[in-house]
């Protein structure tokens, strides 16, 4: 049985290089995706930590903001 | 009346969204891989090559219905000044991108068992390679310029003459003598696949679309957080 699943009749090497390519290519743009994301979060922090207490309020009032920083979480 | 497209409005939608989009994308994923590579049948010409459909397929029709996208959300915000068009634009396009490459190179890994060639400037997979190359330069473009108004109108015109290739991708196998053969499924009409392969055919798209969905949602989130940012710059 998985013998026949990785042969396929003398196509295998066809088959799965067909879905190894379309998988390494899945995995490589979901991992430069989250690396971008994680870079861009990051810096939003870093840049939010850097705010004297006045300026990081008027920030916080910002409603975007505020779900960026409830999302620090899921990074 | 655009106002429901404001970036705050859908932020607290869009941050929350990819890890279910995710579990989603592994659940249907794992059901469209069982069906094509190991409950579907083969081919009686083809065989078991007949499998490398089930991802060069979706890939095609996922990369030309993104560019169609593109296109109309590049021409509506161009027209009526909705900047965050611009943004879901460049956050959909790299998902359709690579979906245009992983269909250039599985047909070529297809043709290969069944024309005898890796590839061939067949009407077809002529046209799609152009489609890939104005993914390219419009990718190229949100890159290379900085002046926002200037890179709106360029990428609105790249998508404009881009979009012409979509319909002679679609019909290319019905106005000349090429490679592929005609459309297997219609919508309008009766489809002349059977029902065992177009089932994994299905999922298998819905699979890809879900991943298309997530990375869009990764893309635009990190664009706007990169506004955001640019914001606290300015502070």
């Amino acid at each position: 049985m998985i013998r026949e699943i990785l042969l396929m009749d003398g196509y295998g090497f066809y088959v799965w290089a067909a879905f190894l390519f379309t998988f390494l290519c899945f995995v490589t743009l979901y991992v430069v995706t989250k690396i971008q994301y994680t870079k861009e979060m990051n810096k939003f922090i870093l840049k939010f930590g850097n705010l004297n207490s006045e300026r990081a309020a008027f920030a916080k009032s910002q409603s975007i903001n505020k779900e960026i920083l409830s999302n620090i979480s899921n990074i | 009346m655009f106002k429901i497209f404001e970036p705050n409005k859908i932020f607290s939608i869009t941050s929350k969204a990819p890890k279910y989009v995710l579990m989603l994308f592994i659940i249907v994923i794992s059901i469209g891989l069982v069906e094509a590579l190991i409950l579907s049948p083969e081919d009686y010409i083809q065989s078991e090559a007949v499998r490398i459909m089930y991802v060069h397929v979706p890939s095609a029709w996922i990369s030309l219905g993104i560019f169609s996208s593109v296109t109309f959300l590049s021409v509506i915000g161009y027209i009526f000044k909705i900047k965050n068009f611009f943004l879901i634009s460049k956050s959909l396009a790299p998902s359709g991108f690579v979906f245009n490459i992983i269909a250039l190179v599985t047909g070529s890994i297809w043709g290969k068992p069944t024309w005898g060639t890796w590839w061939a400037w067949d009407a077809r997979i002529t046209s799609m390679l152009i489609l890939a190359l104005f993914y390219l330069i419009y990718l190229l473009a949100w890159r290379i310029y900085d002046n926002k108004d200037y890179v709106y109108k360029i990428t609105s015109i790249i998508t404009i003459l881009g979009v012409i290739n979509v319909p002679i991708v679609k019909y290319s196998v019905d106005w000349w003598n090429t490679l592929h053969q005609p459309a297997s499924i219609n919508i309008f009409s009766q489809s002349s696949i059977h029902i065992s392969m177009l089932f994994p055919l299905i999922i298998m798209t819905a699979a890809f679309a879900l991943f298309s969905i997530l990375i869009f949602l990764m893309k635009y989130n990190t664009e706007l957080i990169k506004i955001k940012n640019k914001g606290l710059d300015r502070l």
